[in-house]
């Protein structure tokens, strides 16, 4: 049991944890700039139309596999870490606290603007311009927190090894 | 006052210092 919770979970926690961050990074290093250029030469169309459907896809499912998964790591210490309830899950407490609110940014104000940005749900244009900031806004705030994310998610192991397993 | 959330760098910024808050914040909560 041990092994499938602690081995295989953390393993795939990590693959999830990588498709959801890596396709953040390239939402906010890569795609954002390069449409901000296509829109300039008026080419941005197979990227909104082609790309960004498929990695949001990916992105969205991601964020739910790694949070799944970091609860099942989690296991019977769930409250503990979440409440901060035992000293020696404060640093990975804030980590799960991180990894909830970039959750709840990604199904509920990323997702749902970028249906209307994306033209697969109706939007006026003045609530496309909104949607478009939201998302923008969300999807930044998450690149931010996932700086201290990482950071906590590591630090058990890390830079608290001392001060969590004497 | 910009929004540092507007700009690359401002959110690598951002990121770094609450890392820095909340490291010490947990470091003074655990001793």
């Amino acid at each position: 049991m041990e092994f499938l919770q602690l081995g295989i979970g953390r393993w795939l926690h990590v693959v999830a944890g990588v498709m959801w961050i890596g396709l953040l990074y390239y939402f906010n290093f890569v795609q954002v700039p390069a449409l901000a250029a296509a829109a300039k030469d008026g080419t941005g169309a197979g990227i909104t139309k082609h790309v960004a459907p498929r990695a949001l896809f990916w992105f969205r499912w991601g964020a739910v596999a790694t949070w799944v998964l970091g609860a099942v790591i989690l296991g019977r210490h769930f409250f503990e870490a979440f409440l901060f309830m035992k000293t020696a899950y404060y640093p990975i407490g804030v980590g799960a606290w991180l990894g909830t609110i970039m959750f709840f940014n990604v199904w509920v104000l990323i997702w749902p603007n970028q249906k209307k940005i994306l033209g697969m749900v109706q939007a006026s244009d003045e609530e496309k311009a909104r949607a478009r900031r939201v998302a923008f806004l969300a999807s930044r705030t998450n690149t931010m927190l996932s700086i201290p994310l990482l950071f906590f998610m590591t630090a058990s192991g890390g830079i608290f090894r001392t001060a969590v397993w004497g | 006052m910009k929004n540092p959330l507007d700009s690359l760098w401002g959110t690598v910024i951002s990121g770094l210092v609450l890392t820095l808050v909340l490291y010490y914040i947990v470091q003074f909560a655990m001793q």
